[in-house]
């Protein structure tokens, strides 16, 4: 007779001492581990609702402004320092970590439209309503000496925005018209109009650092070449756009504002269309700005909430609002792509995570893996409805949720007249029009 | 594969006149490599059942005689000197890759988006690789199964339990024992899911815990009471006790902790580890489904068929099988009210059922002394035996070994579910009419519960060797298994999904839009996209008149059909003109014959 029994060592299943970890013997027979699909189910449940609870997406206020804030400015080279500008010429130079304001310049007479930092950090420029264009020093005054520009330009028209060449010692300006200045000279190297009484935005391109883009007032985005005497070329829109943003890691794309409470993200060679309709605020959007992984971008707007659009989604993934915030003119998602920061008219800046139910801080191993599991879960069971419900839930304030009824119910009913329409006359005479190609006029080369 | 495609590649290059020189960071010519692949190939058995690179070897490449092999490796060796005996991956058994796989693959259709065929080539290939890495570590596996054999001309059925005991370790050896309890009896009996404790329920009110392989009591009690069955809940903290009249919870030191008066006259109970449920069957006929976690009752169904004593889980999906006194075994779910399968399993009541551990056989008993063997996939008899005493308790072992209790006698039967047996694997005789039958689970040990007590006999090679400690751990400290505890709860499943086939959650659902529009309507209550009635206004001066009424309302009526209609009225307009355009041409033609007449 042969026989065998099990019996098991037990020193071989027990640590050996305390100090050691508790030994945890696998098999990864699936007969052992039955209800597979269900277990993960409901899993993922759990982690989604932990998602939605641990959603606390506000850090902290900056307050010190003593009007409306009005533009902002990422530094180049530190994540630490913001600078903002306000309604009443108060530049603002914030220490972000601390929440604190570490330097106070009264820039311009009315408002400061625009600043940009130079590439290399070391200064910055602002545009202000009092027709000038003034270069300032990133450090503060030593002891003794006064609050003073390092240059002063000084325009024959108002500026309403700046941008600086990525590389380059050249800015650009726009106002009435669009123009290309060296930092050594007074007047502009270039001047761009193309029939146009005004600007809004003006943007280099991050990649092809030649080109920018801006924002018209008659209604238009228009592409210029600093390299040639001529813009490129336009597209005119239903409404006016009122800022645009490239898109950092796909510079041919780029993302504008709308006044028709859209955002349009084009591909600069195709401007036929947009390449997404971006739909979901009740109201202008007033300023976008891009993660600096290209994948997302924010948007402020006049509804008084700040929305986060996936780059191909037509509808946000995440809506912040507070009861206080009041219309929202600015914002930048800062370049570490944790933080969105936010400038409003009650004269805060506020600091978002850019990942809601983002942990901050140091994370062990052990948090870190449970932290892509749950996210691996997340991603696998999105679609079951039960769970789809809860990721997309959001509270939204009283006015935007009955704003968003509403306009729901006036496009139903345009859609429905349209049909009608369609149904009522002859064939073909009709045709059907697409969402993207309803908000471009024409484009001219 | 490399050694192939090199070879296709030198094949093209037949042309050209020169070899480049040989480097030394060069990989050595596949004509060795081949030799070296052919070589094992004739040595290995089993090169059939191993997967991988063996079999694409061409031909003209077998005739390579073994002195040019020779010549070729003493030129083609490796800077260190010695070659690699086993190059590239170890080969995984095709059947233990098998063994891993879960469901079909999904298919990479030429309609998909670019973005969605990725999208599932990258998670294919990920499911790939945990499964090649599954089986992998299956080798790493530290005990092996228990086994028994006899000499030649020894049967295994003649080997006693003493001999057993005997032969084997003294821990071993101990696990053979009986207890005396001839006062209380019969019992009953259920291992905790970890396989440390034990209970026993004897029909007379005794039940007691005890952690059978240290043989320490932990608690007796006497419930003054009927005891029908005994269950432990999801740990050893907790079991419960169906009693004469209500259903009790006691903890393991035998303090009542609840008893729950909405259960009454409990005959069996079930409890489904993963859902946190604890189903019971009684003898007024219902199958009552308790929540333990939260302490409600889930469900009440009444099974309409009688007296409900029988029943087993099915550990892979969950569903409950009955047993019944007309032959039929139903199988049930709390979703739903009446049983989602009856089967006619046997003339005469059914006695006992068992399900395997794979939920893919299930064994049955009945009063016509059979046992019967099913595919519980595709619902159909494998195999049917007729037992002499016909078998009152049916237990399945994690690796497929059958007890069946005839009398007073346990009989354990091997590899019952696929082939036919003629003969008992193992044999035993115990002191009284047997009651209850179970095996220990990551144990050779099978609990029999009989009319004098307990007996626990050693049964090698019936317990699953290797347990998972993240699943179930018999060796977990105190802290483990609190912890195991917590997340057990959070990843209780919800009855709901209790269903036949378990991993259809992870499945795309195909319903059409009308399915769904339709379940949305059941939901809501109301049909959301149903059209509202026209309702015509009231018009004054006359003109609301009931003539004028009808006409407004004839003027929408079946508006949304009007488009259909007018275009198979069009159609069959048209077709009609065809016709007669046809008939007026033959007729022109002339060739009218007397025939025509019947055509219409």
């Amino acid at each position: 007779m042969k026989v065998k029994v099990l019996s098991r060592n037990p020193d071989d299943y027990v640590r050996e001492t305390t100090r050691d970890i508790h030994r945890v013997p696998r098999n990864y027979d699936p007969t052992l581990h039955p209800f597979e699909v269900p277990r993960e189910y409901t899993r993922a449940l759990n982690a989604t609702k932990l998602e939605r609870v641990f959603a606390k997406p506000f850090v902290g206020s900056l307050d010190g402004h003593r009007d409306g804030i009005n533009c902002m400015a990422k530094h180049s080279k530190s994540l630490s320092i913001l600078l903002s500008g306000a309604c009443d010429g108060e530049v603002k130079l914030w220490n972000l970590p601390k929440r604190e304001c570490f330097r106070t310049v009264q820039a311009h007479e009315g408002f400061v439209r625009g600043i940009v930092t130079r590439f290399c950090g070391t200064s910055f420029f602002t545009v202000g309503d009092d027709k000038t264009i003034k270069q300032w020093k990133m450090e503060p005054p030593g002891y003794g000496e006064q609050e003073e520009p390092l240059n002063t330009i000084l325009g024959k028209a108002v500026f309403t925005g700046i941008d600086h060449h990525q590389i380059g010692e050249t800015f650009a300006t726009c106002g009435q018209t669009v123009d290309i200045w060296d930092e050594q000279r007074t007047s502009p190297i270039r001047s761009f109009s193309w029939g146009v009484d005004s600007f809004s935005c003006v943007r280099y391109n991050p990649v092809e650092t030649e080109l920018l883009a801006s924002c018209a007032s008659d209604r238009s985005v228009v592409l210029y070449d600093m390299r040639e005497a001529t813009p490129l070329k336009k597209v005119i829109m239903k409404l006016r756009s009122n800022t645009l943003c490239w898109n950092p890691m796909e510079a041919y794309y780029f993302t504008s504002s709308n006044e028709d409470y859209n955002l349009y993200t084009y591909d600069m060679r195709y401007l036929d269309n947009p390449v997404t309709v971006h739909m979901d605020h009740v109201s202008a959007v007033l300023d976008v700005d891009y993660s600096p992984t290209g994948r997302e971008f924010v948007s402020a707007s006049f509804d008084k909430s700040v929305r986060i659009f996936p780059k191909d989604g037509g509808h946000s993934r995440e809506v912040y609002h507070t009861k206080r915030m009041q219309h929202v003119i600015c914002v930048r998602w800062s370049a570490d792509n944790k933080y969105i920061l936010s400038g409003s008219d009650e004269m805060n800046i506020r600091m978002w995570k850019a990942n809601a139910s983002e942990k901050l801080g140091v994370l062990t191993p052990r948090e870190k893996t449970t932290r892509d599991y749950n996210q691996k879960l997340r991603e696998k069971f999105q679609h079951h409805p039960h769970i789809r419900r809860i990721a997309r839930h959001r509270h939204l304030p009283h006015d935007i949720y009955k704003q968003r009824r509403e306009q729901r119910e006036m496009r139903d009913a345009r859609r429905r007249k349209e049909l009608n329409v369609r149904k009522h006359s002859k064939p073909g005479s009709v045709p059907v029009e697409t969402e993207k190609e309803k908000h471009v006029v024409t484009v001219v080369e | 594969m490399a050694a192939t495609m090199e070879a296709a590649s030198t094949k093209s290059h037949v042309g050209k006149k020169g070899k480049p020189p040989k480097r030394y960071w060069d990989n050595p010519t596949e004509d060795s490599e081949n030799s070296h692949v052919n070589k094992k190939n004739r040595q290995d058995g089993e090169s059939d059942s191993i997967q991988g690179n063996i079999t694409a070897v061409s031909p003209n490449k077998e005739l390579v005689t073994e002195k040019q092999n020779k010549n070729r490796q003493s030129k083609t060796n490796h800077i260190s000197g010695s070659k690699d005996p086993f190059p590239g991956e170890a080969p995984i058994p095709q059947e233990r890759l098998k063994k891993f796989q879960r469901g079909e693959k999904s298919q990479v259709t030429s309609g998909l988006r670019s973005k969605l065929k990725e999208a599932i080539k990258r998670s294919e290939a990920e499911s790939e690789l945990a499964q090649k890495q599954a089986a992998r570590f299956d080798l790493l596996l530290p005990e092996d199964a228990g086994f028994l054999e006899g000499d030649e001309d020894e049967d295994t059925c003649t080997i006693s339990q003493d001999d057993i005991a005997d032969a084997v370790d003294i821990t071993s050896g101990a696990k053979y024992f009986n207890l005396h309890l001839s006062q209380f009896g019969p019992y009953r009996l259920d291992y905790s899911k970890a396989g440390r404790h034990l209970i026993l329920g004897g029909k007379r009110g005794h039940v007691t815990c005890i952690e059978w392989q240290s043989k320490q009591l932990v608690s007796e009690i006497n419930v003054m009471e009927t005891v029908n069955d005994v269950k432990w809940l999801h740990n050893e903290d907790m079991f419960a006790v169906a009693q004469k009249k209500w259903l009790h919870i006691y903890d393991s030191k035998g303090v009542e902790l609840h008893c729950i008066r909405k259960f009454n006259d409990v005959l069996s109970m079930e409890f489904l580890p993963y859902h946190f449920l604890l189903a019971t069957a009684s003898a007024t006929g219902f199958l009552q489904y308790l929540d333990v976690s939260v302490g409600k009752e889930v469900v009440c169904i009444n099974a309409k068929l009688g007296r409900l004593g029988v029943m087993t889980q099915n550990p892979q999906n969950a569903i409950i099988h009955m047993g019944h006194p007309n032959g039929i075994v139903s199988l049930w779910s709390p979703n739903q009210k009446e049983p989602l399968v009856k089967m006619l399993c046997h003339q005469g009541g059914v006695r006992s059922v068992a399900v395997d551990k794979t939920g893919t056989y299930m064994v049955t008993s009945g009063l016509d002394k059979k046992l019967k063997v099913y595919d519980i996939r595709a619902f159909k008899p494998l195999q049917s035996y007729f037992l002499p005493a016909g078998a009152a308790c049916l237990s399945l072992s994690q690796r497929g070994l059958l007890a069946a209790a005839t009398g007073d006698i346990v009989q354990v039967y091997r590899d019952v579910l696929g082939t036919p047996v003629t003969k008992p694997y193992m044999a035993h005789r115990v002191r009284g009419g047997i009651t209850g039958l179970s095996y220990c689970p990551h144990e050779d040990v099978l609990g029999v519960g009989h009319s004098d007590g307990f007996t626990s006999m050693i049964v090698p090679g019936a317990g699953e060797p290797n347990f998972d400690a993240m699943d179930v751990n018999p060796v977990g400290s105190l802290k483990q298994r609190r912890e195991w505890e917590v997340k057990a709860l959070l990843e209780k499943i919800q009855p709901e999904l209790i269903c036949l086939d378990p991993s259809q959650l992870g499945r795309v659902d195909h319903a059409s839009w009308e399915q769904r529009h339709e379940e949305r309507v059941k939901t809501l209550g109301y049909d959301p996209l149903a059209q509202e009635k026209f309702k015509p206004r009231m018009r004054k001066k006359g003109r609301s008149s009931s003539g004028a009424v009808e006409k407004r309302k004839k003027k929408v009526a079946h508006e949304d059909q009007r488009e259909v209609i007018r275009k198979t009225v069009e159609e069959n307009l048209g077709k009609q003109k065809e016709l007669k355009k046809e008939k007026a041409t033959l007729a022109a033609q002339g060739q009218r014959s007397a025939l025509d007449r019947f055509k219409k």
